[in-house]
């Protein structure tokens, strides 16, 4: 762990690019809260004819991190259509930057799931979007690729810190590979109800410390 | 280089007042020697006479006895040794088995009752109102046969509330329980007065008063039962063993000098322009902690709407050093505990900043802070989607 910002971050952080709202925009999206920390809005010019994402604009309720992968995410959309932005990650959002501590990268996946949210927010109003997904076992999984494992800086589900998923009803347990007192225990347990909770057929999140 | 940092850092450290190095550089240069017994050669002697001048100062600050006062690695030696050390004594000697904290304490306290509470001991966590101070009546209703002792601040770390630690004191002792105190945030800022006031143990600290790190007290009064922690030789009344820090104590004791009221009330004012100029100059701050009964040397506010690392990070590029509750800010992630405790949610946690005045401080810095955090907040908000109307 370790290393604090560098200068492009820094440079993105006091001047960010594509700040503000849009009038009449054709996808937004509100990502994370206040309650829960860091919050971004999102909001897509978006060509109905090539799809193409004309223009785009943030705002951020959050850290440096935040801030700054807000900013070089909006640039690398712009001009992107909307299948390409998609696909934009938020490694790549990272590596952009040059790199972000490893302790800050779950600050900087809210911009990009802000993003996806616009664009899927843009394709509902389109009438394009797919259909609402059953929450499965694959889904959870899916879901907690953007939970972040503060240690290492990358998702939990890569560094093997799930123990198991189970689903059942629409009550989801995730059993953690961490002691319950461990240091980053109740900020992984909150990063993961936040990603769960709010599915359409979620009724309860249970995360377990199952021990490392 | 840059300008000089404008550093209102202070509760958690502080620059090392010039005079505090002088007076160490001959214990580590010349009278280098350990404190030896009398019978011994005179440089330990002298060595030995310099820790215990150094003990009677910050004795005499306290109104307490230099024999009272045991001299640790720190803040955090200090409140390990009050509560592990009641705790085992009490245990063994008369089987009692609980602890009484508060939900604020800082983490010396906080984790060290933890790790009792994993042992077997059951504490219990005292809430506080809004303005941090403890819930008197709650106190009162926790306490029972078993309880060892009872572990209150005398002021908070992060928002600077002074707990009315007579009253608190005087229920323990019509109890027949143990009080420590943590006093890390008030020694020499705020007077306590053993001979008055019946506290049995007090964590002290020297690098928040412009002395050097690596070196606490913690006050025991006469006949408190306390378990050794650190084993070894029979240093500090047999209650800490090691190779006495001279150089450090001798630090330790003329940061206590140092100090005085006019001093105090200087830094009472200047916390009082700080948290009057932003309140009047930027709008929906909120205060935290009381306006009145806190240290004279700590302002925490909230600025609504928007994230403390971010205010942070923006008032370093222009040379002010702060802390913020903010948990990106923090090594968990967490919000800080003590905006949390004081009924506040998250995101009056995240907005947080803490400024804390040393010495070193004085009214042209103040101002600048207060202009460089105005321009700050203003530039921030116009990045944040949220306090627009719209929410």
């Amino acid at each position: 762990m370790g290393m604090s910002y560098n200068e492009k971050v820094i440079e993105y952080f006091k001047n960010p690019k594509n700040v503000g709202t849009l009038e009449e925009p054709d996808g937004y999206a509100k990502e994370g809260s206040p309650a829960c920390g860091d919050m971004v809005s999102l909001y897509l010019k978006v060509d109905d004819e090539t799809r193409e994402i004309t223009d785009i604009k943030f705002e951020s309720y959050g850290c440096a991190s935040n801030i700054a992968t807000g900013s070089i995410i909006t640039e690398m959309a712009k001009g992107k259509t909307i299948e390409e932005a998609k696909e934009i990650t938020w490694q790549e959002a990272a590596e952009e930057l040059g790199g972000l501590p490893d302790l800050k990268t779950h600050c900087s996946v809210l911009a990009v799931d802000a993003l996806r949210e616009a664009i899927r927010n843009y394709e509902e109003r389109q009438g394009i979007g797919e259909e609402k997904r059953e929450t499965t076992q694959e889904v959870v999984e899916e879901r907690l690729t953007h939970v972040m494992n503060p240690m290492k800086g990358r998702d939990v589900m890569k560094t093997g810190l799930i123990d198991s998923v189970e689903v059942e009803d629409g009550s989801i347990t995730v059993n953690v590979a961490l002691e319950s007192d461990h240091q980053f225990a109740s900020a992984i347990k909150e990063d993961i109800e936040e990603k769960l909770e709010p599915r359409w057929d979620v009724e309860k999140v249970v995360v377990r410390f199952v021990g490392g | 280089m840059k300008e000089e940092t404008i550093y209102l850092d202070n509760a958690a450290s502080t620059k090392v007042d010039e005079r505090v190095m002088e007076a160490m550089e001959p214990y580590m240069l010349e009278t280098y020697a350990v404190a030896t017994s009398d019978f011994a050669y005179s440089m330990g002697i002298e060595a030995k006479e310099a820790l215990n001048s150094a003990r009677e100062k910050i004795a005499d600050r306290l109104k307490g006895d230099s024999e009272e006062m045991i001299f640790t690695s720190g803040g955090t030696e200090s409140s390990n040794l009050a509560l592990k050390g009641a705790a085992e004594k009490l245990l063994e000697k008369e089987g009692k088995d609980h602890i009484v904290i508060s939900k604020i304490e800082d983490f010396p306290v906080l984790n060290t009752a933890k790790v009792l509470e994993k042992k077997g001991f059951e504490v219990t966590y005292l809430d506080v109102d809004q303005e941090g101070f403890v819930d008197i009546e709650q106190l009162e209703g926790s306490l029972k046969d078993e309880t060892i002792l009872v572990s209150i601040q005398h002021a908070n770390q992060e928002i600077g509330t002074l707990q009315d630690i007579e009253k608190i004191a005087e229920i323990c002792e019509d109890h027949d329980v143990l009080y420590h105190a943590d006093a890390t945030h008030t020694f020499g800022r705020v007077p306590l007065d053993v001979s008055k006031i019946p506290v049995d143990m007090i964590t002290l600290s020297s690098h928040t008063i412009h002395g050097p790190r690596g070196i606490g007290a913690l006050y025991v009064r006469e006949g408190t039962p306390l378990k050794k922690q650190m084993d070894g030789g029979f240093q500090e009344n047999n209650l800490r063993a090691g190779v006495e820090n001279i150089p450090a104590a001798v630090g330790f004791g003329k940061a206590v000098e140092l100090i005085d009221e006019e001093e105090n009330e200087r830094l009472e004012e200047m916390r009082d322009r700080l948290i009057e100029g932003i309140s009047s100059k930027i709008p929906d701050t909120v205060l935290n902690g009381p306006r009145k009964k806190r240290t004279p040397q700590n302002a925490n506010i909230t600025f609504q709407y928007v994230e403390g690392e971010s205010i942070t990070l923006h008032l370093d590029m222009r040379g002010i050093a702060v802390s913020t509750g903010s948990a990106c800010f923090s090594k968990s992630l967490e919000a800080s505990h003590v905006i949390l405790g004081i009924g506040g949610d998250h995101e009056r946690a995240h907005g947080s900043v803490r400024f804390t005045l040393g010495r070193f401080n004085d009214e042209e810095q103040v101002k600048k802070v207060i202009e460089e955090a105005a321009e700050v907040i203003e530039r921030l908000r116009e990045i944040s989607p949220l306090g627009k109307g719209g929410e």
